[in-house]
C-alpha cells in the first residue's frame, strides 16, 4: 500500500532528517555573499529618504528602534508599522494580493511568516556581514533571504503586590488550579505571532488537553502579547498565562509590581526574524536598515540594553539583571510545523475559548 | 405667468423645456451612476460572495454554516439580546429626560441640551475605552474608590465591565443621546392647546402627562427605540474593545474577525446579510409607525406648550438629568483625562504619578500620529464638502422635482442608511480589492464609504431645509431669466446658509468617529485616527489613546464651534438620525 505523498510527510522526512534547527526549508543554490554597509549603499538610501518597517515588537520599544536609526543616518526617515505579527501576515497578504507595496523591512514574532514569505518569493535576499560572521546557523536562513532580529521567551508572570512569591504559580500545570479561576490573562494566537509560536510549542508538549482546562478557568482574553504584563502591572489580573519577557524586565525595571516565573515545565522559545521585501518601494534603505539592526552595536544598545530583548548574535552580552538564557529552560521551536499548522491551531484555539 | 397653487415650476415654452431637458438628462444620469458605484456595486458584490462558495458556484452552504454553526448562532443572540435590551434602556431613560427637558421648568435645561450633543460628538469606542479604565473588576477606577471607601476585599467589585451588561451599559451611554434628541424635539412641537384643556378640565400634572403628552409622544418613543435598537445591533468598536476579553462575539466582531488572515469573505458576506436584512425591515417598520404624523411644522397657530412648574422638585430633576449625563461624559472624560496624565492608567493622579510621559510619546516618537491626523482632517472635510454638495444636489432635484426619476434619487440616497457600517465595509473591500477598479490602499476607497454613510443623514436634513425655502423665491429668479443654476446659487444658496454649515458639521463629525468601516478597508498608508486608536488599543498602549482621544474630540468641537461660527449665529441642529460607529 503505497502511502500519498502528503506535504506534511515530506516536511516530517525533511525535519527528521535535518539537524534540529528552527528554518526548515529547501536551500536553493548558494547563499548569498556577506555584505558590508557601505558609504553608497548610505548615500542611495538618503536619496531614497524613508523606510517603512512592519514590525510586531512593543510599540515604544519599535519607536525607539526608529529614531535611534534616523539619528544614525540623518535623511533617512522611519515610518513604524506596529501590529500584532499574525495581523501583519493578513495585511501583507492582502496588499501584496492587491498590488499594493508599502512595506520595506519586515519583522515578525512568528518564525512560520517567514518560511511561507520565502516559499512564496516575497523575500529578497541580502546577508550582512554581521549575520554572516557571528550569527550561529540555526538563527539565519541558509539562502540569506532572513535572520533572527531579537529572541525572546514566553513566562509566566504575577502581580507582586497581589500575590508573595510563595503562592505564585510554579507551572503551566499550576495555573489550571482552581484557585486562579477568573484570576488569570493571555493574549491571542490569532493576533500574535508570539503567542501563535507559544501555542503550538505548549500544545505539542502538554497537549490540548491543558488548553481545554485552561479554558475553564474565565481567563481574560486580550490580543497582544505585550498586553499581559500591563494587565498584571496594572493589577487588572494576578496571573499572565503568557506574554512577552522583555516587556515584564521593562516594567520591572520601571518599578512596576511584575515578576516572572519560568515554568519547570519549560517556557516557550521566540524568535523573532526579519527581512528586506522583494517589492520595497526603498530596496536601498531597507537594506540599511537591516544591516544596521544587525549589528553588534544595534543589538546590544537597542534590542538588550534598552529592550531586554535577548540577541542571536555571539558577540552581543545579556542584560545584567536578567536570568542568562543559558540557564533557562526553554521549549523547542519549529516554525516550519507551525508554518503549516497555523490555520489548524487558531480554529482550534478559537473553538475552546469563544473569541 | 402665475405659479400654479401647489408649487409646480409654470410650464415652459417648448424651447425653454428643451433646453431644460438637455442638461437634467445627463446630470441625472451623472447622478444615478455616482450612486450605483457607491451603494449598488458593493451591495451587488456581497449578495454574489454570500451565495457563493470558495470556487465561485451558487450554494446555500454559507447560510447553513451560519445558522448551525454555534460559533455563529451564539454571537446572532448576544446581539439580539444587547439591541433590544439598549433599546429598552434608552427609551426608559431618554424619555423622562426629554420630557423635562421640553415641558417642564428644570433648571439647566439648555446646559443639558449641550451636554447630550456632546455625548453625541464622542465615539462610542473612545467611551468604551474609557470605561474600561473606570470600571474594570480590579484596576478601573470606579472599583478601587469603592474598594477604599468601603473596605471591600481586592477581588470584589462593585462593576465588571467585561460583561454582557457591561457592554449593553456602555452601549446605552452612546446611543441614548439619539432618542432624546427625537423625544425632545417632538415635545418641543407638540401644541399646547390639548395639554392645556386636560389641566382646564381638572387634570392633575401627572394625569395630564400620562394621559396626553404619553400617547402623543408615543410613536416618536418607539421610533427612538428602534433607531437605539438599530444603533446597538451595529456597533462594532465598543464590542470589540469589551465583548472579546469577555470571551464574547457579536455579529459585528465575527464578522471582523472572519477577515482576518486566512480571510473567509463568504462567510462574512453571508453573517452580513442577516444583519441588513434586519435594519431593512425595522426601518420600514420606523417609517410605517412615523408615516403620516410626524414633525410637520405646525406654524403660528399653535401656542407654545406651557412649562409645567415642578416646584420642590426642580433641583432634584437637574441632578437627576446631570448624574445621568455623567455616564456618557463627566465619568469617562475624567478617566481620560487621567490616563493622559498618569504614569499607569490604573493610578490616581498625584504628585509622584503625573507626567507628560504619554504626551510626548503620541505626538513626538509615535510616527504614526501625524499621517493618521492629516488622513482624518483630509477625509473628514473632503467627504463633509463632496458630501454635502452631493446631498445638496439630490435634495434640490428631489424637492423641486426638477427631473422625471427623482423619486429613484430620492430611494438611492436613503439606502445606505439600512447599510450596517461594517457591512458596507466589506461590500465596498470585495467590490474594489479587483480589476478594473481597484482602489484598495487608496485615500478613495474610504472617502467612497464615509460619503456613503453619512449621505442619507445630510440628504435627509438638506430635504427638510428645502421643505422651508418656498419656490416661489425661485420661481421669481427664473421668470427673471436666472438658469436654475443661477438661481441656487444666488436665492437658494443663501437661504439654506445654516442648513447647509449643519450638514457640513454633522458629516465632518461623523466620519471622524467612523469605526467600522474604516477598520475593513485601512492600509498602513491610510490610516485614520479612529483605525489608530483601534490598533494602540490591540497593543495595550492606554496613554496614548487617551491623549489622541482627547484630542480628537478637541479638534471636532472646534471645527464645529468655528463652522457655527461662520455659519453666522447659533441654529439648533435637527440632527437627523443615522447609525454610525
Amino acid at each position: 500500500m503505497t502511502k500519498k505523498l502528503t506535504r506534511r510527510r515530506v516536511l516530517a522526512a525533511t525535519a527528521a532528517v535535518t539537524a534540529a534547527g528552527s528554518f526548515v526549508t529547501p536551500v536553493r543554490g548558494a547563499p548569498p555573499e556577506a555584505q558590508k554597509i557601505t558609504a553608497e549603499l548610505i548615500a542611495a538610501a538618503k536619496k531614497e529618504g524613508k523606510v517603512t518597517w512592519y514590525t510586531s515588537v512593543d510599540l515604544p520599544l519599535a519607536e525607539k528602534v526608529g529614531k535611534a536609526f534616523e539619528a544614525k543616518f540623518p535623511g533617512v526617515g522611519m515610518k513604524v508599522e506596529r501590529s500584532g505579527a499574525e495581523r501583519n501576515f493578513q495585511r501583507i497578504g492582502q496588499e501584496y494580493a492587491s498590488k499594493i507595496y508599502i512595506c520595506d523591512v519586515v519583522n515578525s514574532s512568528d518564525a512560520a511568516h517567514l518560511i511561507v514569505w520565502k516559499r512564496a518569493g516575497l523575500l529578497a535576499p541580502y546577508l550582512p556581514e554581521d549575520v554572516a560572521r557571528h550569527f550561529p546557523e540555526t538563527q539565519k536562513d541558509p539562502d540569506g533571504m532572513y535572520a533572527s532580529w531579537r529572541v525572546t521567551l514566553c513566562p509566566i508572570g504575577y502581580n507582586t503586590k497581589l500575590l508573595k512569591p510563595e503562592e505564585a504559580p510554579k507551572s503551566y500545570a499550576d495555573l489550571l488550579d482552581s484557585k486562579w479561576l477568573g484570576k488569570i490573562v493571555k493574549a491571542h494566537p490569532g493576533y500574535s505571532g508570539t503567542i501563535m509560536t507559544a501555542t503550538q510549542q505548549l500544545s505539542r508538549d502538554l497537549g490540548w488537553a491543558w488548553f481545554e482546562k485552561l479554558a475553564k478557568q474565565k481567563v481574560m482574553q486580550v490580543q497582544s502579547a505585550a498586553e499581559p504584563p500591563k494587565k498584571v502591572a496594572q493589577g487588572e489580573r494576578a496571573v499572565m498565562a503568557d506574554g512577552t519577557e522583555y516587556l515584564d524586565y521593562e516594567l520591572k525595571a520601571r518599578g512596576e509590581p511584575i515578576e516572572l516565573v519560568y515554568a519547570s515545565e519549560g517556557t516557550p522559545l521566540i524568535t523573532g526574524p526579519s527581512a528586506v521585501m522583494v517589492r520595497a518601494p526603498n530596496p536601498n534603505a531597507a537594506r540599511l536598515f537591516y544591516a544596521w539592526s544587525m549589528t553588534a552595536e544595534a543589538q546590544q544598545q537597542l534590542n538588550v540594553d534598552l529592550g531586554a530583548l535577548r540577541s542571536a548574535h555571539r558577540q552581543v552580552k545579556d542584560r545584567a539583571g536578567m536570568r542568562k538564557f543559558a540557564d533557562i529552560k526553554t521549549l523547542r521551536e519549529e516554525a516550519n510545523v507551525v508554518a503549516d499548522e497555523a490555520d489548524e491551531i487558531k480554529a482550534r484555539y478559537v473553538k475552546l475559548f469563544k473569541v | 405667468m402665475s405659479s400654479t397653487a401647489d408649487g409646480k415650476v409654470p410650464r415652459l415654452a417648448r424651447a425653454d423645456r428643451r433646453r431644460l431637458l438637455d442638461f437634467s438628462r445627463p446630470v441625472l444620469i451623472a447622478v444615478v451612476a455616482v450612486l450605483a458605484v457607491m451603494i449598488v456595486l458593493p451591495m451587488g458584490w456581497l449578495m454574489v460572495y454570500a451565495f457563493a462558495d470558495k470556487e465561485g458556484h451558487a450554494t446555500f452552504a454559507n447560510f447553513v454554516t451560519l445558522f448551525t454553526d454555534p460559533s455563529f448562532v451564539d454571537p446572532l443572540f448576544a446581539t439580539l439580546i444587547i439591541s433590544v435590551s439598549v433599546a429598552v434602556i434608552c427609551g426608559l431613560v431618554a424619555a423622562p429626560l426629554g420630557w423635562l427637558v421640553a415641558r417642564t421648568d428644570m433648571p439647566l435645561a439648555r446646559t443639558v441640551r449641550t451636554l447630550v450633543m456632546a455625548s453625541l460628538v464622542t465615539p462610542p469606542f473612545v467611551g468604551a475605552i474609557a470605561w474600561e479604565m473606570l470600571a474594570a473588576p480590579n484596576s478601573g477606577l470606579l472599583n478601587q474608590l469603592w474598594r477604599s471607601l468601603t473596605g471591600m476585599p481586592a477581588d470584589e467589585a462593585l462593576i465588571d465591565i467585561y460583561t454582557l451588561e457591561g457592554l449593553i451599559f456602555v452601549i446605552a451611554c452612546y446611543t441614548f443621546p439619539y432618542v432624546f434628541i427625537l423625544v425632545a424635539n417632538a415635545l418641543d412641537r407638540m401644541p399646547g392647546e390639548l395639554e392645556d384643556a386636560s389641566s382646564m378640565l381638572g387634570a392633575r400634572t401627572w394625569q395630564t402627562a400620562r394621559r396626553i403628552t404619553v400617547p402623543l409622544a408615543l410613536p416618536t418613543l418607539l421610533a427612538g427605540a428602534l433607531v437605539a435598537f438599530l444603533q446597538a445591533l451595529n456597533l462594532f468598536g465598543s464590542p470589540a474593545i469589551l465583548a472579546i476579553p469577555a470571551g464574547f462575539h457579536t455579529l459585528t466582531t465575527k464578522i471582523w474577525s472572519l477577515f482576518q488572515f486566512p480571510p473567509k469573505p463568504e462567510l462574512a458576506a453571508a453573517a452580513a446579510l442577516p444583519l441588513l436584512a434586519l435594519t431593512v425591515v425595522l426601518l420600514r417598520a420606523q417609517a410605517a409607525m412615523l408615516g403620516r404624523r410626524g414633525y410637520a411644522v405646525l406654524g403660528g397657530k399653535y401656542g407654545a406648550p406651557r412649562l409645567i412648574r415642578l416646584g420642590g422638585l426642580r433641583l432634584p430633576a437637574a441632578a437627576l438629568a446631570l448624574l445621568v449625563l455623567a455616564m456618557p461624559l463627566f465619568l469617562p472624560y475624567a478617566a481620560l483625562l487621567n490616563t493622559a496624565f498618569s504614569r499607569v492608567a490604573s493610578q490616581f493622579i498625584g504628585p509622584e504619578t503625573f507626567t507628560l510621559r504619554n504626551v510626548v510619546f503620541t505626538f513626538w516618537e509615535l510616527s504614526a500620529t501625524m499621517p493618521a491626523l492629516k488622513n482624518t482632517f483630509l477625509l473628514a472635510t473632503s467627504a463633509a464638502t463632496l458630501g454635502g454638495l452631493l446631498a445638496l444636489l439630490i435634495a434640490y432635484i428631489v424637492a423641486r422635482r426638477a427631473i422625471r426619476g427623482h423619486r429613484v434619487l430620492a430611494f438611492l440616497a436613503t439606502a445606505p442608511l439600512a447599510i450596517p457600517g461594517i457591512v458596507l465595509g466589506v461590500g465596498l473591500f470585495l467590490a474594489y480589492t479587483r480589476p478594473p477598479l481597484t482602489l484598495y490602499g487608496t485615500l478613495w476607497i474610504l472617502l467612497i464609504a464615509f460619503i456613503t454613510i453619512q449621505l442619507p443623514a445630510a440628504y435627509q436634513q438638506l430635504g427638510s431645509a428645502f421643505h422651508a425655502v418656498h419656490p416661489e423665491l425661485e420661481e421669481a429668479g427664473r421668470m427673471l431669466g436666472a438658469t436654475r443654476l443661477r438661481t441656487l446659487m444666488d436665492i437658494t444658496g443663501p437661504l439654506l446658509g445654516s442648513a447647509a454649515i449643519a450638514t457640513w458639521c454633522f458629516i465632518f463629525v461623523g466620519v471622524i468617529r467612523e469605526l467600522s468601516a474604516a477598520v475593513i478597508l485601512f492600509t498602513s498608508d491610510t490610516k485614520v485616527l479612529s483605525v489608530l486608536i483601534f490598533d494602540l488599543k490591540e497593543s495595550g498602549e492606554v496613554g496614548a489613546i487617551a491623549v489622541l482621544s482627547l484630542v480628537m474630540i478637541a479638534l471636532t468641537t472646534l471645527v464645529v464651534w468655528a463652522a457655527n461660527r461662520l455659519g453666522g449665529g447659533r441654529d439648533a441642529v435637527r440632527l437627523q438620525l443615522r447609525v454610525a460607529g
